[in-house]
């Protein structure tokens, strides 16, 4: 077994190792030390954040681009609180991620030692699993679990709390241990055929179907089943936020994202349809507006890994349980074409009569540098968004064509998540252009990473739609608050430029006419020392359109801004 | 309208740190009040069995009982209808009883099948098993005497016949 002595911590990097980690992002601290002293001449690279949220969406971006589970590495108490952001932001999205922190020697837990927290009991609603370490020898085999539950099923983040005394004690065990998991189970089994036989029947009656693929979908590798099956059937396909990149948005029977700021076709054809098939969506709150009018006259199917997302949100006629390539595949034999010829002429009608588009006079505006990356980068490169309205922007303008090349926070809405995770989506695929489409606010939350983007010469391109302003609360405040604007001025922010620059190996540039986007934005192409910074000062109050009110129906989608005077109805939704 | 009903769960989980408090968690996010709640070691060591009784609505619960099945540690989760299953509690009373009002007292529990398992001068314990409905029924009778504490085990329960816990 082990040739020589090794501590906790020693046979905790050999089990990464072998597990075929290359990247450690994390930060260090005393509880930790054993585990970073045994990272010293390993193969896994330490990637050494400024900040632990940064290094959990490094992870996360990781993860997301990669497809493997991304590592974070951190110490007790407050090095360990501040990977909760990242650890809810992986939790939200189904990114696979293992979180392992240092935790006090276990004789001094409980007694509020210096930099104790209770890590384990702090992140159990927002972790897929977690494990409090008792012993030196367990390591192996938890570490193990851990890999294996973040990232099979419903992947999610797994965290292992580690106290200092069991990571600098003699290891003894076994470095490849069973694993003991009977109450696991990751939902992978085959599909039910009688269901999928079912659903093959609904579709074949169909004449107005509508695919809506989501993150499951991407997760399970479903892409290609996914276009033989929309091909096949002649059906549409919308994707939710995080499914895009599952299927090509230059195909004829993409729609682009649906729900509250999606397309305007999208969104007419979740309320026209007279069929809805989910693969690996969770109808989530942003797409279905109000609950109980989506979709109320369509039959509703709903496939998913995860059982628990049957019925949450709506009634469906048909639940499919299991991954959703293996019931796309069990699918596609079973199904022909479907008379949908009227119905997609209805669809490119709407596409005709409501396009995306902006005004490209007046000032510098969010879209119309999306329009031009998205151009420029043709689906090739990885967009990674922080969270706002140029989240949403980026999402309607920047056409995804490949899976994992699309990246952004979804579920938990967390700022200041696009620039760190594109630095980590970077280190997982370094042979595509990594962009960050970031806003001025989301970027000041985690943008010291800047020098750990620079050490490690990580080229991303970070493109700050900047208008002073958080401009999705902002656009709320307008529409919904009768323009009383609180707490949304961002007077005070650097020039992100010269900042970049101020970074050793960091370039910056500033954006300020329309006439120069392609320029800059190929300047910053060009530039591969380190990362890049565009400062684009946008207009100032522009507002994001189509829109669904929250708790509105789909139906009551806001296709176009309204007229000044109009007022708008405070929204019932939640957020 | 969902109706608010009485549900029995039983979760068998591995014997595990924090498998309670995970549990816990799920039925206070959703703001369930768990009523009663049983841990006990099952046959096999590594294994508990817990029974847990809460009030809400179907559906609520059925998310619940869903978002359990996930929890890595739980092995089975399943609501009991009380048709087919055997939902059994016990409680100990502590009564304030003088000789005088023992007789009358030792006559209501033994027609609950009750046992006296303590007995002084002035007062007496009593224990008693059944269902719920029938605990209720035992207690309010001797409520005409002075209750001085009251303690309730909180249900158990196992299914009939063929049928898995």
């Amino acid at each position: 077994m082990s040739e020589a002595k090794m501590t906790g911590g020693e046979a905790l990097v050999r089990c990464l190792e072998n597990a075929g980690v290359q990247y450690i992002f994390g930060l260090p601290g005393g509880a930790a030390l054993p585990m970073f002293d045994a990272l010293v001449g390993s193969k896994i690279k330490l990637i050494l954040a400024r900040h632990e949220q940064g290094a959990a969406h490094m992870a996360d971006g990781y993860a997301r681009a990669t497809g493997k589970p991304g590592v974070v590495l951190a110490t007790s108490g407050p090095g360990a609180t501040n990977t909760i952001t990242g650890i809810l932001t992986a939790h939200m999205d189904s990114v696979p991620m293992v979180v392992l922190t240092g935790q006090t020697i276990s004789s001094m837990i409980g007694k509020d030692a210096f930099q104790e927290a209770d890590v384990f009991g702090t992140t159990m609603p927002l972790v897929k699993h977690s494990y409090l370490i008792k012993s030196t020898n367990e390591i192996p085999r938890v570490l193990r679990e851990a890999f294996y539950i973040a990232s099979t099923g419903r992947p999610g983040p797994v965290l292992i709390d580690i106290p200092k005394d069991y990571s600098s004690g003699l290891f003894t065990g076994d470095l490849y241990p069973e694993m003991d998991l009977p109450g696991y189970n990751p939902g992978t089994g085959e599909p039910d055929e009688n269901v999928v036989m079912q659903i093959a029947s609904a579709l074949s009656k169909s004449r107005r179907p509508l695919i809506l693929a989501g993150h499951g979908a991407l997760l399970a590798d479903a892409n290609e089943v996914l276009l033989a099956l929309a091909e096949k059937l002649k059906a549409p396909v919308t994707t939710t936020l995080l499914g895009k990149g599952v299927f090509p948005e230059s195909h004829p029977l993409a729609l682009g994202m649906l729900g509250m700021h999606g397309t305007a076709y999208a969104n007419k054809a979740v309320v026209e349809c007279d069929l809805i098939l989910s693969v690996g969506s969770r109808y989530d709150d942003r797409i279905i507006g109000k609950a109980s009018m989506f979709c109320r006259n369509a039959v509703r199917i709903h496939i998913d890994i995860d059982a628990a997302e049957f019925g949450r949100m709506i009634k469906c006629d048909y639940y499919c349980k299991g991954d959703a390539r293996k019931v796309l595949d069990m699918l596609l034999p079973q199904v022909g074409e479907l008379k949908t010829e009227e119905w997609l002429q209805t669809l490119d009608g709407y596409k005709e009569r409501y396009p995306l588009n902006y005004k490209k006079r007046g000032g510098l505006k969010m879209q119309h540098i999306l329009d031009v990356l998205s151009e420029m980068t043709k689906g090739q490169a990885i967009i990674v968004t922080d969270v706002g309205q140029h989240q949403m922007w980026a999402a309607q303008f920047c056409k995804t064509e490949h899976p994992h090349t699309w990246l952004s926070s979804g579920g938990a809405g967390t700022m200041g998540y696009g620039f760190p995770a594109a630095v980590g989506a970077y280190l997982g695929n370094p042979k595509r252009q990594v962009w960050a489409v970031v806003g001025d606010g989301g970027f000041q939350m985690t943008m010291c990473e800047l020098a750990t983007a620079c050490v490690n010469k990580v080229p991303v391109k970070v493109l700050v739609l900047n208008n002073r302003y958080l401009g999705m609360v902002r656009q709320w405040q307008t529409l919904f608050y009768d323009d009383r604007k609180s707490g949304v001025d961002l007077d005070g922010s650097p020039d992100f430029a010269k900042l970049a620059e101020s970074f050793p190996g960091g370039k910056g540039l500033t954006l300020k006419r329309a006439a120069d986007i392609r320029k800059v934005l190929q300047k910053a192409m060009d530039y591969n020392e380190g990362p890049c910074v565009i400062d684009a000062l946008v207009e100032k109050t522009d507002n994001l359109f189509p829109m669904i009110p929250p708790g509105a129906a789909v139906e009551d989608m806001i296709i176009e801004e309204p007229r000044a005077n109009h007022k708008l109805e405070k929204p019932t939704g939640s957020t | 309208m969902n109706t608010i009903k009485m549900h029995t769960i039983s979760v068998y989980v591995a014997n595990r740190p924090g498998v309670l408090a995970r549990i816990a968690q799920v039925f206070a996010r959703r703001g369930f009040n768990i009523d009663s709640l049983v841990v006990s070691p099952s046959i096999d060591g590594r294994y508990s069995r817990m029974t847990i009784a809460s009030q809400g609505s179907a559906e609520g619960l059925e998310q619940i009982i869903l978002q359990l099945g996930k929890l890595v540690d739980v092995m089975r989760c399943v609501d009991h209808a009380t048709d087919v299953a055997v939902i059994r509690e016990m409680a100990l009373v502590k009564l304030r009883v003088d000789t005088e009002q023992r007789t009358e007292a030792l006559q209501i529990c033994e027609h609950f099948a009750a046992k006296t398992v303590d007995l002084t001068e002035k007062s007496m314990i009593v224990m008693i098993t059944g269902n719920s409905e029938k605990l209720d029924a035992c207690i309010n009778m001797l409520r005409k005497f002075e209750v001085v504490e009251l303690v309730r085990t909180g249900k158990v329960v196992m299914a009939r016949g063929d049928e898995e816990t």
